[in-house]
């Protein structure tokens, strides 16, 4: 009788029924969109920071030189194997140490390793290449001149200063970074974050072998792929994979030997990248690292999270704040919409009830009625709703553009963040920005999706939904006293 | 089976205070069909009302079967309407999503009657009324004759102890009038239950060996015969201009349904103050 009672009603009251889940369904709907939504975003948000150092790197440590003493290496044209300043061309291929940093000794690393809330410790050396190679425009480039560059010709470097009289093109600059990875920690450090696309990531055992692995984005840029020689500053090396997802910012991973090697830095590293024994221990591994290294700049994910900017983060806000109003004010909304239906709907059923009650029918009955008529609304808005929100996610991750992160200099635990303003004239040197843009600015794509936690939640609210309407009418049909029945005329 | 003392009803509309009822005191013997006559807005649904336990006196007492149905809690009286009481409405209620069938089917809900004896005891009370054939169609498709046939086969199915029927024919043609009232008039002598109509129609009351008349809240009849008198202040205002209630002798009903009781007019006023 109950079911019966109950899918006659809901027939007869169709369009309101129909109304009623609409509501529902589009609260609903919203709300998965942008629970999807902003998890993808967060999730979005996740993946650049792990980009820059690891899914298993809680902190990572970099220090800046101490100013006057500059980088490791100096770059001077005219010393540069494989020029002819007679023939007034040069070519050149030379590995630098992230300019300005500050590099760690193994010793240092194995200390930060002991400490009793760190629960690995790995030595990351950032490097960048730059090639060049040119014609120099007559009794031009000169040492004390001004040197080739137009300081800003690595990618986004704001330090140097244009040369005095800058050479004419053509001047050919390639530019790429490497990161030197510690192979005996292997959870932590850049690599722990990648996607393997071809090929695979390094093992223990490449800890000595000339090996690389790409990042994605650079592989295609050079048409490079597994198997393939990668020769740096006169060094071969065989690619054995090809990943993404990892650091964008780094564009060929080679074992931290080889990379020592190739800088001259031997047993050096200019990033220690630290793993925390747990989530909640990561402040007090921090002030553990600091202990070590007082002068380091000491970056947790956290601080990073903070740093990152662009339209990632105005997505992250959009979803976290409009968006979440949005549904809110649309779910009470629904909420509202459907309990003045559902009590609407008793109050013209007074005579229905009424008789019912007449007939012996306990208040708790007509009530059970009611709520049953209300839920079978909600979970109908419920189902359509979570459809809505699959559509909604859907739409989200197809129209979406391109999301981009900026994460503000000092943070990266990349190793940027030289000191740019030292490309004087005359000095041939390259400021930070030259060895790593100094803001960092990453590329990713929204994928929001709806979870199973997020299906679970629609029908928590179209279940709530349904009791809320079916509760106030419900107390509706309540009041009623029978003598109505007999006294109601519709 | 009833007795009421001293049974007051108000209403409060407002400001205003309705005597529904005042002071009526009325006892109702088991298998008796009181026809409660009077013109409209004079009392007649509130009291049905209370002899069916769907409301409460302010003040008095409805006893039935020993049981004051003023003080019963709301669960028992519930429990007392599905068992005891049968109802028919003037304007049939019946729920309009539901079948002939499955509205007789409601009235069984509380008595947690199994499915199958729900329906086959929902089916033989539909064939009482001679709806058999109907039992599918929905209330709409039905002519209102039929559907207060409906309603009586969804008050008896629960076999109640009292039928009560406020205005029963209120809603009819005449000719269908007379058939619903020859249906009650042959389920109340068949089976020996109690009966009470409510109508503002003579015609319909004079079928009932026993009316009682009200006007304003107050009842009067004669206990010792059975026979009904017009009261003194319905004469004297011409409430409703409703032919008064006949000073027949009502237990000589006649048992064919066409016949109606006979009628004689000019009840006295001497009869009255004999009340
Ligand atoms: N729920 C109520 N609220 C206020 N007044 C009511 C209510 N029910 C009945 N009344 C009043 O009580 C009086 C008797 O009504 P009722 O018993 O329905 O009369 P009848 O059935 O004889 O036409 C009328 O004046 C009516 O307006
Ligand atoms: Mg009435």
């Amino acid at each position: 009788m109950f079911l019966t009672y109950l899918r006659r009603e809901l027939r007869r009251r169709r369009r309101q029924a129909i109304v009623v889940a609409l509501g529902l369904a589009l609260g609903i709907g919203l709300t998965v969109t942008v629970t999807a939504l902003s998890s993808g975003v967060q999730s979005a948000q996740q993946s650049v920071l792990h980009s820059l150092y690891g899914v298993g790197t809680d902190i990572s440590v970099t220090q800046q030189a101490d100013r006057g003493s500059g980088g490791p290496q100096r770059f001077d044209v005219q010393r540069q194997r494989g020029s002819d300043q007679n023939r007034k061309s040069f070519s050149t291929d030379r590995v630098t140490a992230g300019i300005g940093l500050q590099s760690f000794g193994a010793a240092t690393v194995a200390k930060i390793a002991k400490q009793p809330h760190v629960s690995a410790a790995a030595g990351g050396l950032s490097l960048t290449d730059v090639k060049v190679n040119g014609k120099f425009a007559q009794q031009q480039g000169q040492e004390g001149q001004g040197g080739p560059g137009r300081g800003g010709f690595g990618s986004g470097g704001s330090g140097g200063n244009p040369g005095a009289a800058p050479s004419q093109p053509p001047i050919n600059v390639d530019t790429f970074s490497i990161e030197g990875v510690d192979l005996s920690a292997p959870g932590v450090g850049p690599l722990s974050s990648v996607d393997v696309s071809t090929g695979r990531s390094f093992t223990a055992a490449d800890a000595k072998a000339k090996v690389a692995v790409l990042a994605s984005g650079f592989a295609k840029q050079r048409g490079l792929t597994k198997g393939k020689t990668l020769t740096i500053s006169g060094t071969k090396f065989t690619v054995v994979g090809v990943v993404s997802g990892g650091g964008q910012s780094t564009d060929v991973y080679l074992p931290l030997a080889a990379a020592q090697s190739l800088a001259d830095q031997a047993g050096k590293v200019t990033t220690i990248y630290v793993k925390a024994t747990s989530a909640s221990a990561v402040d007090a591994a921090r002030a553990e690292v600091k202990k070590v290294l007082p002068k380091a700049t000491v970056t947790s994910s956290a601080d990073l999270a903070g740093a990152v900017s662009g339209s990632l983060s105005g997505a992250a806000s959009l979803a976290g704040n409009l968006g979440r109003w949005l549904a809110v004010v649309v779910l009470v909304a629904a909420f509202v919409t459907a309990a003045l239906f559902t009590v609407s709907a008793v109050s013209r059923r007074v005579r229905e009830f009424g008789t019912l009650k007449a007939l012996g029918w306990r208040t708790r009955r007509i009530v059970g009625q009611v709520l049953g008529e209300a839920l079978v609304q909600g979970v109908l808005g419920g189902v359509i709703g979570i459809a809505l929100g699959f559509l909604g996610t859907y739409l989200v991750n197809r129209l979406a553009p391109a999301l981009t992160a900026t994460v503000a200099n000092g943070a990266t635990g990349g190793g940027a963040g030289g000191h740019g303003g030292t490309g004087g004239p005359g000095g041939g040197r390259f400021g930070g920005g030259f060895a790593r843009a100094a803001q960092h600015t990453v590329e990713v794509h929204l994928a929001a999706s709806v979870t199973i936690g997020m299906v679970v939640l629609a029908v928590a609210l179209a279940i709530a939904g349904g009791l809320i309407a079916g509760g106030f009418g419900g107390w509706r049909a309540a009041r009623l006293r029978p003598a109505d029945a007999l006294r109601r005329v519709d | 089976m009833y007795a009421l003392t001293g049974v007051t009803k108000r209403f409060t509309k407002g400001r205003k205070e309705v005597r529904a009822l005042d002071g009526v005191d009325l006892s109702i013997g088991d298998g008796d069909w009181l026809a409660i006559q009077g013109p409209t807005g004079h009392g007649k649904t509130t009291l049905l009302q209370l002899l069916g336990a769907l409301d409460r006196p302010t003040s008095g007492s409805v006893v039935f079967d020993g049981d004051d149905l003023a003080k019963l809690s709301e669960r028992r009286l519930a429990a007392v309407r599905a068992r005891s009481f049968g109802f028919v409405f003037q304007f049939f209620n019946l729920i309009p999503t539901l079948t002939a069938q499955e509205n007789v089917e409601t009235a069984l809900v509380p008595l947690k009657v199994s499915a199958k004896a729900r329906r086959e005891r929902a089916a033989t009370a539909l064939a009482d009324v001679g709806l058999a054939d109907r039992s599918g169609h929905l209330p709409a498709e039905l002519s209102g004759g039929q559907q207060q046939r409906v309603a009586i086969a969804r008050a008896l199915v629960t076999e109640p102890a009292v039928l009560l029927a406020d205005e029963p024919t209120g809603n009819l043609d005449e000719d269908t009038r007379d058939e619903i009232i020859g249906l009650l008039e042959g389920l109340w002598k068949d089976r020996g239950l109690t009966l009470i109509t409510v109508t503002h129609d003579s015609t319909v009351a004079r079928r009932a060996p026993r009316i009682a008349w009200i006007s304003k809240g107050r009842v009067s009849l004669r206990k010792d015969d059975r026979r009904v008198q017009r009261p003194r202040r319905a004469t004297r205002k011409g409430t409703d201009g409703e032919a008064p209630p006949k000073g027949d002798d009502g237990a000589t009903v006649p048992k064919s349904a066409g016949g109606a009781s006979p009628v004689t007019d000019g009840t006295t006023e001497e009869e009255t103050a004999a009340e």
